[in-house]
């Protein structure tokens, strides 16, 4: 199944749109600065839909079927957050409004901000950045900022766990400061022999997921957090897997300085097919100063006769300052807001709880089945190898791909990257006990087949649009761009260096 | 609420598989003191509640759906025809994740394909990629591409005082740690500030050049010289420009640029208080190497068959961990939808029409304005759809009557540009009919009496 691309199926003087009228005396167009192309496709609106509606049948959602990807969060995004994100009310009030007439927006993020804060025992939240990738740039600058203010200008390094998301060393690089490896121990825990040998003056602090990307809890994070402290350091808690500790741990009251949220994990803002998200940042009170901004305030309590407080935007007094035109992602905030008023708080406990009840059950169902690295109770997710006992040549890849011939998303692949041929698999807490086992049995099924029949894992997929795609070619005869570009005049190359 | 299945007998089911007796059993590992801790959070609220609350949030906010709206300023209230909020509502695209798996995501993976086109069509560029987070972190990571293309031997951006100050702001926060210096933007005052004034500043450690097309002020300059000087000096221009001004005047591809950023909110994308955005980002050829962020390539699958795919993987944070030039893991997926339908919908007709709409409108208000009493539009410089206006009164005056008769005024100026002091900046789209715009004019000659 293939479908035709939108140029494709353009026709010359087809229009899509009517527009009104200019309706206004016209002046003249600068006809000197105007363009003579541009290149878009002509289709009308039927075809517009027929386009877009086939390519969402080549695609795999949430609502059609389970999204085991460990690290990601895929549960169910609930319809009323996109409705409400919809609201006039929200959908046409411009970001520069006068903040008089944005109180309504402004409550909903002072709330979200209060809320998230609360829930990981932390001073104050952020909710600019757009990702947890820019949530985490953000903790990183703030702990940089936060030495700098002190006028301590040795600390340059972050110590970031083996076991780390790639976004974490990436990030440390793009702050300035230099990522430091720390190895994990055999529990996938953080070696504190290695980490004794590593903390000195120049450690600005260290980076941790909690619980550990190979899905458990860390029983020595105190020992852990203790240990950067008297050195000096900040502790960041990199919070991609929060779903498993929403009223379970606060981060803060462990002693984190700082944390991002996933709001499109956690939270249920829909992933987009990749986005848009929002990396919100929760600190304790060393480092609320250097928030980035701007922040929903409270700019004059409520009077004796009113019944809300005014509502503005500040620059915390030390900002690491803007991350985003504006003041963030505000249709995530309204989908986290509504997602968070519908469980309350013990709803939000009861959340963490299932998940890591689910992702505890499929453990225990394929333990035997495929190898378990770390054989422990684990949090919302599980890492196991994607090998078959007495099968050569099977791959984790190879069992990813045979999975979407049962309408199953594959797990994450090749992460941790401590852990070779890594599934990480994280069922999520909507996921109902009937799917699971029907995901438990494909499991199964696929261990089977890979001694039976490795062939039919080895060419999966066969149902799915299109089979395995050939991303060496991709790479190399790199086409990114269906139209050819006009060929303007000179200007083309620096001359320099 | 809840949006948890289980039931009893399921749970009681499944604790026994795993072989304890209680979902507490589960959390042993956590330090028992900071277990299951106390969280002063409200409680649960059915969807009628929940609704109700937010639609009560909702309509406390003035927005351009009650009022006539004239702000601007880097975000617009364009006409977003319904077809693109039905396409964007397919929960097949929307619950969706990062096309990893390229055989269950050609859907994302080809609509994103088409938006990199359309882009590239818009902006005369040979790639863009898949966005990044806003306008504004595109010009940042345009700053991370311009030195590495000087592989760090370079490490001076020169600013036009006229791109968007957040934009500035957003590039001088995710330089902050890098030895990047930031000039051409703390001069003179922005309205007399010409493309020329900025050449003094280019150098042979001047990695690149930014300008703002139209700029903030709506104006469109003539940045011939200036794109002269910065490739002679060898580095590269990048421009910052309004997509929807793109279907009028000439391509920055035309113009000369290497870079080109900027907001992609005015095709199809509600102005939502500030985001979800779409920031576009393109670039010539001989760049495309050095982009960071998602890209989709073109490509064939095992039968032969075209598929597409995310390609140049091995520049990315996930597989170069430390010595990738930047973490983004994530576009705005949804956002480069959102905008791909909306390009397929205006095509290219209508997307002129619209700029022109926009033209038209935008500069019989300025002329209008400027006959007023006290009130004044530089109307000699081209501009697009945005122009600044002089004004007799304090701007938060002016506005506070407006607001009472039904229009949200200009953005203040003063507050990013101190001299500017009683400067509004009106934008007008094909949304402000003249009706609107002629109420406009009469409430701001009443508010200077």
């Amino acid at each position: 199944m293939t479908e035709p691309l939108i140029y494709e199926i353009s026709s010359p003087g087809r229009t899509a749109v009517a527009l009104p009228d200019v309706g206004v005396p016209e002046v003249e167009l600068p006809k000197e600065l105007l363009r003579k192309d541009l290149d878009l496709p002509e289709v009308s609106e039927l075809q517009v839909m027929r386009h877009f509606v086939n390519l969402s049948h080549m695609n795999h959602s949430i609502d059609s079927g389970i999204y085991p990807l460990g690290s990601c969060t895929m549960k169910y995004n609930p319809k009323i957050n996109e409705d409400v994100a919809r609201l006039p009310g929200f959908a046409n009030l411009h970001p520069l409004n006068d903040e008089a007439g944005s109180q309504g927006a402004l409550a909903l993020m002072y709330h979200l901000q209060s809320w998230l804060a609360e829930l990981s025992g932390f001073e104050a939240a952020s909710i600019v950045p757009a990702a947890g990738a820019q949530g985490e740039f953000a903790g990183i600058l703030m702990i940089r900022a936060y030495h700098l203010d002190r006028g301590d200008h040795k600390r340059t390094k972050i110590l970031v766990p083996d076991s780390a998301h790639g976004t974490n060393p990436a990030t440390v690089s793009m702050a300035g400061l230099q990522a430091v490896e720390l190895p994990s121990d055999k529990n996938g825990d953080v070696d504190l022999n290695a980490l004794r040998a590593a903390l000195d003056d120049t450690v600005a602090g260290m980076m941790i997921t909690v619980p550990s990307t190979l899905g458990v809890f860390d029983t020595k994070i105190r020992d852990v957090v203790r240990m950067v402290h008297e050195a000096g350091g900040l502790m960041y808690m990199d919070g991609a897997n929060m779903n498993a500790l929403m009223g379970i741990v606060k981060p803060g009251e462990l002693g984190f300085d700082v944390m991002h949220y996933n709001l499109h994990k956690t939270f249920s803002t829909p992933h987009g097919g990749g986005g848009p998200g929002c990396g919100a940042v929760g600190v304790n009170e060393k480092l609320v100063d250097f928030l980035p901004g701007p922040i929903a305030e409270i700019v004059e309590e409520a009077g004796e006769e009113e019944d809300a407080p005014l509502y503005g935007l500040k620059m915390p007094v030390k900002s690491i300052g803007r991350l985003k035109a504006f003041q963030g992602n505000f249709g995530m905030h309204v989908r986290a807001y509504t997602y968070i008023r519908i469980y309350g708080g013990e709803g939000l406990r009861d959340v963490s709880r299932h998940a890591v009840l689910n992702a505890n059950y499929v453990r225990a169902k394929l333990r035997g089945v495929y190898p378990m690295p770390v054989d422990r109770i684990c949090g919302h997710e599980f890492v196991m190898s994607g090998h078959v006992e007495g099968v050569e040549g099977i791959h984790a890849l190879d069992i990813s791909k045979r999975l979407m011939d049962f309408g199953i998303h594959p797990p994450t692949n090749y992460f941790p990257l401590i852990v070779p041929e890594a599934l990480l698999i994280e069922p999520t807490e909507t996921e109902d006990k009937a799917t699971l086992d029907n995901f438990i049995d494909v499991m199964k099924t696929i261990a089977q087949e890979a001694k039976d029949d490795p062939e039919l894992l080895h060419s999966a997929p066969h149902t799915t649009p299109v089979g395995r795609v050939d991303e060496v070619r991709a790479a190399k005869q790199l086409v990114v761009c269906c139209r050819p570009i006009p060929d303007y005049e000179p200007q083309r190359t620096p001359s320099g260096d | 609420m809840s949006y948890i299945p289980h039931t009893d007998v399921e749970r009681q089911q499944m604790l026994a598989a795993i072989g304890v007796t209680t979902i507490e059993d589960l959390f042993e590992a956590v330090p028992s003191k900071y277990r299951f801790p106390k969280l002063d959070l409200p409680k649960g609220l059915s969807e009628m509640e929940a609704a109700a609350e937010l639609q009560a949030l909702a309509e406390a906010n003035e927005h351009g759906g009650d009022y006539a709206l004239f702000r601007g300023a880097g975000a617009y209230h364009h006409f977003i025809p319904s077809a693109v909020n039905h396409v964007l509502l397919r929960s097949e695209f929307y619950t969706a994740y990062t096309p990893y798996q390229p055989e269950v995501s050609q859907g994302t993976l080809q609509a994103i394909y088409e938006y990199q086109s359309m882009l590239c069509a818009l902006t005369g560029m040979d790639a863009a990629n898949a966005s990044h987070y806003d306008g504004a972190t595109s010009l940042a990571e345009a700053v991370t591409v311009a030195l590495e293309v000087s592989r760090h031997k370079r490490n001076k951006i020169v600013f036009h005082p006229g791109i968007h100050p957040h934009y500035r702001a957003v590039a001088r926060t995710y330089h902050q740690g890098n030895d990047v210096e930031f000039v051409g933007d703390g001069g003179k005052a922005i309205e007399r500030a010409t493309a020329e004034d900025l050449i003094k500043y280019i150098d042979d450690q001047t990695a690149m050049v930014a300008v703002q097309y139209p700029n903030y002020l709506g104006a469109i300059e003539d940045f011939g010289r200036l794109v002269e000087a910065t490739h002679n000096a060898g580095a590269l221009i990048c421009f910052v420009v309004n997509p929807m001004a793109l279907a009028l005047f000439k391509s920055p591809g035309e113009l000369g640029a290497d870079i080109v950023v900027g907001e992609g909110q005015p095709l199809g994308i509600p102005l939502s208080y500030g985001g979800p955005y779409l920031g576009f980002f393109a670039v010539r050829d001989e760049y495309v190497r050095k982009i960071a962020g998602r890209i989709v390539g073109e490509t064939l699958d095992h039968s032969g068959r075209r598929a597409f795919v995310m390609t140049l993987r091995p520049r990315e944070q996930d597989i170069r961990r430390e010595k990738a030039s930047s973490n983004i893991c994530t576009n705005q997926g949804l956002m480069a939808l959102a905008a791909c339908v909306y390009l397929s919908l205006m095509g290219r007709n209508g997307l002129r029409r619209v700029a022109e709409i926009s033209f038209q409108r935008a500069h019989y208000a300025a002329k209008q304005i400027n006959r007023i009493k006290g009130y004044k539009v530089n109307v000699s410089k081209t501009f697009f759809n945005e122009f600044a206006v002089k004004c007799p009164k304090p701007i938060s005056e002016i506005n506070q009557f407006l607001i009472e008769r039904g229009i949200i005024g200009g953005y203040p100026l003063e507050a990013d540009y101190p001299k500017l002091k009683d400067h509004m900046l009106v934008a007008v789209t094909e949304m402000n009919s003249k009706d609107e715009i002629d109420l406009l004019v009469e409430a701001l000659a009443e508010a200077a009496k």
